[in-house]
C-alpha cells in the first residue's frame, strides 16, 4: 500500500520531526515514536498523531515518527502534510487552535524600518523572533524552501501564522510567483496575515491577480481585516513599471526591491557601492512616493559586518527609503537605530509640530515658525519624525508635557 | 540491596548510607557545622626518599607496584587537560595488567575522553567512581550499570573537604605534570603540554597516602614554579604525552551566533549595569560556553564606556577575560582553571593571571573562601525550578551528563545569575520542580530568559534597584507559564525507576540530591 513522509530528521535537525505513514487495510494505528522529548512529552506527541489520523478517517497505518524537539504546530504541520501527500485529493485543513496572541490587527500606516526574513518550512528561526522586535516578520514561502518542499511549507507557515506569537511584529508572508503564489493564498489568507509580499513583481496584473485572489477568500472564509501588499521589485521589467505596481491596487502599502535578482537581471553583479543598482532603487523611491506608499530596501546580507550595514541603512535612508529586509535578528536594532531620527532633526521637528499645533488651537490656516511660514508637506513630514523618535526610543512618548 | 531513605531540608528523598558510609542529609545552607580534626596522611620520613632528589622511576607499572596498588583501594585523578586527558586510561589498563580488582576512581571529574574505562567497570578492576561525570560514563551509571557502588558527585569545593574531613581517604593519587623535576616539583604553566594549573590535584597531593607525578617533560631540579610541591611526592614517571592541552576547551571558545542567546547575554550585562554591581573595583565570574563569553563582551563593552575597572575577575580564563587583563580592565585574573590557549600563556606570564585552588576559592573547611567574596558570578544551568531551585547535573529525561564542577561553590556570590534559554527545542528549562536540586533557590538571584528576568523575591535590592528601569523583569512564574504554552502543557517528569545510582553532594558534604536509575 502507499507510503508517503513529510518532515526531517538527522543529527542536524532541531525543532523539527519527520513522519512516515503507511495506510493500511487493517490492524488500526501502530506508531513508532522517536523522540528527544519523549519522556515530558511522549504520551501527548501519540495523542496528536492517533488525533490527526483520526480527523483525516485513517483507521488502519503504521506511523514511524522521529522528532528533534519539534513544538505541536510543526508536528501537525508535518502529519497534514504526509497525509496530503499520501491522498493528494485531501483538502481537509488539520488546524491547531488560533492563539489569542496571533489575533492583533495592523494599520496601512505603520512603521516598517525593519523585517526579519524567516524561512517558512523551518520553525526554529520562527519561534523566538518576535523577541528581537523586528516592525515586520516575513514567513518566506519563496527562495529559501526547496521546491520539493513547498506543500510542506504552506501548511507549516499557517500552523505558525495561528500559533506563533511574533509580539505585535507585522505578520508578513512572501508567497511563490504566479500560479503557486495563488495556491499558496488558500493557506494563508484565512489566518491573520498582515501583508503578502508578491516576488518578482513585473506587471501591474500580476498584483491585481493576487488582489483578486485575497478578496475571494476573504469572503469565503468571512475575514474582515486589511491584508495589505507589498510588490518586490527584482528585474529590469519590473523597475521600469515600479509605478503601475505600486498603483494596481489600493491595498499596496509598500514597494520593496531585491537586489540579487535583479543585479543578475542587468547582467551584473552586486557591489557593496551598488553604482549598478541606483537608478531602480531610486526609481522605487520615486515610483512608492508617486503612489503614496512606502519605498522600501533590499536586505543586507553580510551579517557579520554591523558598520556596514549601518552605513548601508544610513544611505537607503538618504536615497528616500523607509525600510530595509534583514536576515538575521542582530540586524534589527541596527536598523531601527539607523532610520531613528537624529538629533537636531528630532529638535527641529518638535518646534515644527508645536507650532503647528499652536496654530491648530487657535484656527490658523498657516503654520508660523519664527519669521519662516512652514508648508504643509514640512509639517506632515515632522509629524513622521516625531513619531520615528518615539518609536525609536529617542524620545519619551508624553514629549509634549514634558517639554 | 535494600536503601533505606530519608528526607532531607529541601524536601528531596536521599540514601541515608553511601557506599556504606552513613550520610547527612542536607539540613540548609550554612546550618551543618562538623566537628572534630581534620584527616592527615601517614608520617613520612626523609631517609626514606634518595637524597639525590631523583625519586624517577621506569614506568607507570614499577611506579604503581612501588606504591602498593592493591584491590579495593581509591586512586584518584584529575581533569586539568578536560576531554584531553592521556593518564587515567593508561593507569588503568596498567591496574588491570596487574590483575587488580575493585579499585575506586576518585577523579576531580570525567570527560567523555574517558569512555574507554567502561569496560573496567564491567569487569571489576573499576569498584565504582566518585567525582563529576560529563558524558558517557554518567549516562553509563544513569542506565543503572555501575552496579558495585554508587556514582557520588560533589563540586570542587565538595571534594577538598570531602578528602580535607577524611570522608573520602586517597590512597594514590597520580598527577599528570606538563612539567616536573626529578623530585616531583611539578607545573601545568611550562612544557609542551602545558594546560594551566594543577590545583585540581593539591588536596590529593597533601593528604594522600601515596603520590606519583607522571610528566611528559622532564627538566633538572628545580621546576619552577612548583604549583604542587615535590616533598608529596613518591615517584616520577615519564612517559610520551600526558595529555592534549588543545583540548582544555571548554563548550566552545566562540562567542555563541545564536540571536537568542546573545539577546540573553545582552539582558545579563545589562541587568548587571543597572543593579549598580558595575562599579570600580568590582569582580566577577563567568563560566564558559558561548553565552557567558558573550556575556563578558558586553561587559567588556560597558566597562570601557563608564571607565570602570574591576578588581578582580574570577577565571575559568580564556582568550576574552586575558583581553581585559591585557587592556587593564581588571587589576587580576584569579583562575580555577584555563579553558584555552590563550588562558594558558597568561598564567605563565602575568603574575596578576593568578592560579587559584580549590582550596583557597571554594573550600568548607577553609576559614573562609574566596567564592563568597565575588560580586557577581554567572552560571549555567539545565533546569531551574520557580523556587529559584537549578540543576547541573540532570537532563529532563533524567540522565546525569554533567559535572557539578565549582557552580555549587560559586552560588555563595553577592549576585547569582543563571543565564538561560525558558526552553531548549521543545525541552523546557524553568520548571515546576528540577528533576535533580545540586543548588537550593535562597542562593540564586536571578534568572535571565530571552523572555525576560526573574528576581528571586528574597533580593528585595535587587527588586528596588532595577525598579523603573527598561529591563524585562517578570515574575518566574509568569515565564514558566509562557513557555508551558509554547511547548504544548507541562513536561511529564522523567521516568525513573526507585534505584538510586548517583549521590549529589552539598558543598558542606551533606547529601542534597541523588539521581535515579533510567528507564
Amino acid at each position: 500500500m502507499a507510503i508517503s513522509e513529510a518532515g526531517r530528521r538527522g543529527k542536524e535537525v532541531r525543532s523539527d520531526c519527520w513522519i512516515a505513514i503507511e495506510e493500511k487495510s487493517s490492524g488500526g494505528i501502530a506508531i513508532g515514536l522517536k523522540s528527544k522529548v519523549a519522556s515530558m512529552y511522549g504520551a501527548s506527541l501519540k495523542d496528536l498523531i492517533e488525533s490527526g489520523l483520526k480527523f483525516f478517517g485513517i483507521a488502519n497505518a503504521s506511523v514511524e515518527f522521529e522528532d528533534a524537539g519539534a513544538l505541536p504546530l510543526t508536528v501537525m504541520a508535518r502529519l497534514e502534510t504526509a497525509i496530503r501527500r499520501l491522498k493528494p485529493t485531501e483538502t481537509r485543513e488539520f488546524l491547531p487552535e488560533m492563539a489569542p496572541a496571533c489575533q492583533y490587527t495592523t494599520q496601512r500606516e505603520r512603521m516598517r524600518r525593519s523585517r526579519l526574513y524567516l524561512p517558512g518550512n523551518e520553525a526554529k528561526f520562527m519561534i523566538n523572533s518576535g523577541l528581537h522586535k523586528p516592525d515586520g516578520v516575513i514567513l518566506d514561502l519563496e527562495d529559501s524552501v526547496h521546491p520539493a518542499e513547498k506543500d510542506s511549507a504552506r501548511v507549516h507557515v499557517r500552523n505558525a501564522l495561528r500559533r506563533i506569537d511574533f509580539m505585535g511584529s507585522e505578520r508578513m508572508v512572501r508567497i511563490n510567483q504566479g500560479e503557486m503564489g495563488l495556491i499558496d493564498l488558500d493557506f494563508i489568507v484565512p489566518h491573520n496575515v498582515h501583508i503578502i509580499l508578491i516576488p518578482k513583481c513585473e506587471s501591474p496584473g500580476e498584483v491585481k491577480a493576487v488582489d483578486a485572489k485575497i478578496a475571494e477568500i476573504k469572503k469565503k472564509h468571512k475575514v474582515t481585516a486589511d491584508v495589505f501588499l507589498m510588490p518586490i521589485v527584482e528585474s529590469a521589467l519590473g523597475a521600469i513599471k515600479a509605478y503601475e505596481i505600486a498603483v494596481a491596487s489600493p491595498n499596496v502599502v509598500a514597494l520593496t526591491i531585491g537586489l540579487e535578482d535583479y543585479t543578475a537581471d542587468i547582467g551584473t553583479r552586486r557591489t557593496n557601492e551598488g553604482r549598478e543598482s541606483f537608478w531602480a532603487r531610486s526609481q522605487v523611491v520615486n515610483a512608492a512616493r508617486a503612489a503614496k506608499v512606502q519605498p522600501i530596501d533590499t536586505v543586507f546580507s553580510d551579517v557579520a559586518d554591523m558598520e556596514g550595514l549601518r552605513a548601508s541603512v544610513l544611505e537607503a535612508k538618504a536615497l528616500g527609503f523607509e525600510g530595509k529586509g534583514c536576515i538575521h535578528p542582530r540586524q534589527i536594532e541596527v536598523i531601527n537605530d539607523a532610520f531613528a531620527p537624529t538629533e537636531d532633526e528630532i529638535k527641529r521637528a518638535k518646534a515644527i509640530v508645536i507650532a503647528y499645533n499652536e496654530a491648530q488651537a487657535k484656527g490658523l490656516g498657516v503654520v508660523s515658525l519664527g519669521s519662516k511660514m512652514i508648508d504643509p508637506p514640512v509639517v506632515k513630514r515632522a509629524l513622521r519624525t516625531v513619531d520615528l523618535a518615539v518609536a525609536s526610543g529617542k524620545l519619551a512618548e508624553n514629549w509634549r508635557e514634558t517639554k | 540491596m535494600k536503601q533505606e531513605l530519608v528526607k532531607n531540608a529541601v524536601g528531596r528523598i536521599v540514601p541515608t548510607v553511601v557506599n556504606s558510609k552513613e550520610q547527612t542529609p542536607y539540613l540548609g545552607v550554612g546550618k551543618y557545622s562538623p566537628k572534630g580534626n581534620k584527616a592527615a596522611p601517614p608520617i613520612a620520613s626523609t631517609k626514606d626518599y634518595p637524597a639525590d632528589g631523583n625519586k624517577v622511576v621506569k614506568d607507570l607499572r614499577t611506579a604503581l607496584e612501588q606504591v602498593g596498588l592493591k584491590d579495593g583501594m581509591t586512586l584518584s585523578t584529575h581533569h586539568h587537560f578536560r576531554n584531553g586527558d592521556l593518564v587515567a586510561n593508561q593507569i588503568f589498563d596498567v591496574a588491570a595488567e596487574m590483575g587488580v580488582k575493585n579499585v575506586t576512581w576518585f577523579p576531580s571529574a570525567s570527560f567523555p575522553c574517558h569512555a574507554p574505562l567502561i569496560k573496567y567497570l564491567d569487569n571489576g578492576v573499576i569498584h565504582h567512581i566518585e567525582g563529576s561525570m560529563n558524558g558517557p560514563l554518567g549516562e553509563y551509571t544513569s542506565r543503572g550499570k555501575m552496579t558495585k557502588g554508587l556514582a557520588v558527585l560533589r563540586s570542587h569545593g565538595g571534594r577538598y573537604q570531602a578528602i580535607q574531613d577524611g570522608e573520602v581517604h586517597v590512597d594514590i593519587a597520580v598527577i599528570a605534570a606538563p612539567t616536573a623535576d626529578p623530585f616531583g616539583n611539578c607545573n601545568g604553566v611550562n612544557g609542551p603540554s602545558a594546560c594551566g594549573s594543577l590545583f585540581f590535584a593539591l588536596a590529593d597531593s597533601q593528604y594522600a597516602d601515596k603520590v606519583i607525578v607522571v610528566t611528559d617533560n622532564l627538566v633538572p631540579f628545580p621546576c619552577v614554579p612548583w604549583q604542587i610541591q615535590g616533598n608529596y611526592v613518591d615517584c616520577v614517571v615519564v612517559i610520551d604525552k600526558i595529555g592534549d592541552p588543545a583540548k582544555i576547551v571548554s563548550g566552545t571558545t566562540e562567542i555563541t551566533k545564536s540571536p537568542d542567546r546573545l539577546l540573553i547575554a545582552e539582558l545579563t550585562a545589562k541587568f548587571v549595569k543597572q543593579a549598580g554591581i558595575l562599579k570600580n573595583g568590582f569582580s566577577f565570574q563567568a563560566g564558559a560556553g558561548g553565552t557567558s563569553l558573550a556575556f563578558a563582551i558586553f561587559l567588556k563593552d560597558m566597562m570601557k564606556e563608564a571607565g570602570i575597572k574591576a578588581r578582580f575577575i574570577r577565571g575559568g580564563s580564556n582568550k576574552y577575560l586575558v583581553e581585559m587583563l591585557e587592556e587593564g580592565l581588571t587589576d587580576y585574573i584569579l583562575d580555577g582553571q584555563t579553558f584555552d590557549l590563550h588562558g594558558v600563556r597568561s598564567m605563565r606570564e602575568n603574575p596578576r593571571h593568578v592560579a587559584t585552588s580549590p582550596f583557597t576559592s571554594y573550600n568548607y573547611h577553609g576559614k573562609g573562601n574566596f567564592g563568597t567574596m565575588v560580586d557577581c558570578v554567572v552560571l549555567g544551568a539545565t533546569e531551574v525550578d520557580v523556587n529559584f531551585n537549578a540543576n547541573v547535573v540532570t537532563h529532563s529525561d533524567g540522565l546525569l551528563l554533567h559535572g557539578i564542577g565549582g557552580w555549587q561553590n560559586c552560588l555563595f556570590s553577592g549576585c547569582t545569575i543563571l543565564p538561560i534559554p525558558s526552553f531548549r527545542d521543545r525541552i523546557p528549562v524553568l520548571l515546576d520542580e528540577v528533576t535533580t536540586l545540586c543548588g537550593p533557590g535562597e542562593l540564586i538571584d536571578v534568572i535571565v530568559t530571552e523572555r525576560g528576568i526573574a528576581i528571586n523575591p528574597r533580593r528585595k535590592d535587587l527588586l528596588d534597584a532595577v525598579k523603573g528601569s527598561d529591563l524585562p523583569i517578570r515574575p518566574v512564574e509568569d515565564i514558566k507559564i509562557e513557555v508551558e504554552g509554547i511547548c504544548g502543557g507541562k513536561p511529564a517528569r522523567a521516568k525513573v525507576k526507585d534505584r538510586v545510582v548517583a549521590a549529589i553532594k552539598w558543598v558542606d558534604g551533606t547529601l542534597i540530591d541523588c539521581v535515579r536509575e533510567v528507564e
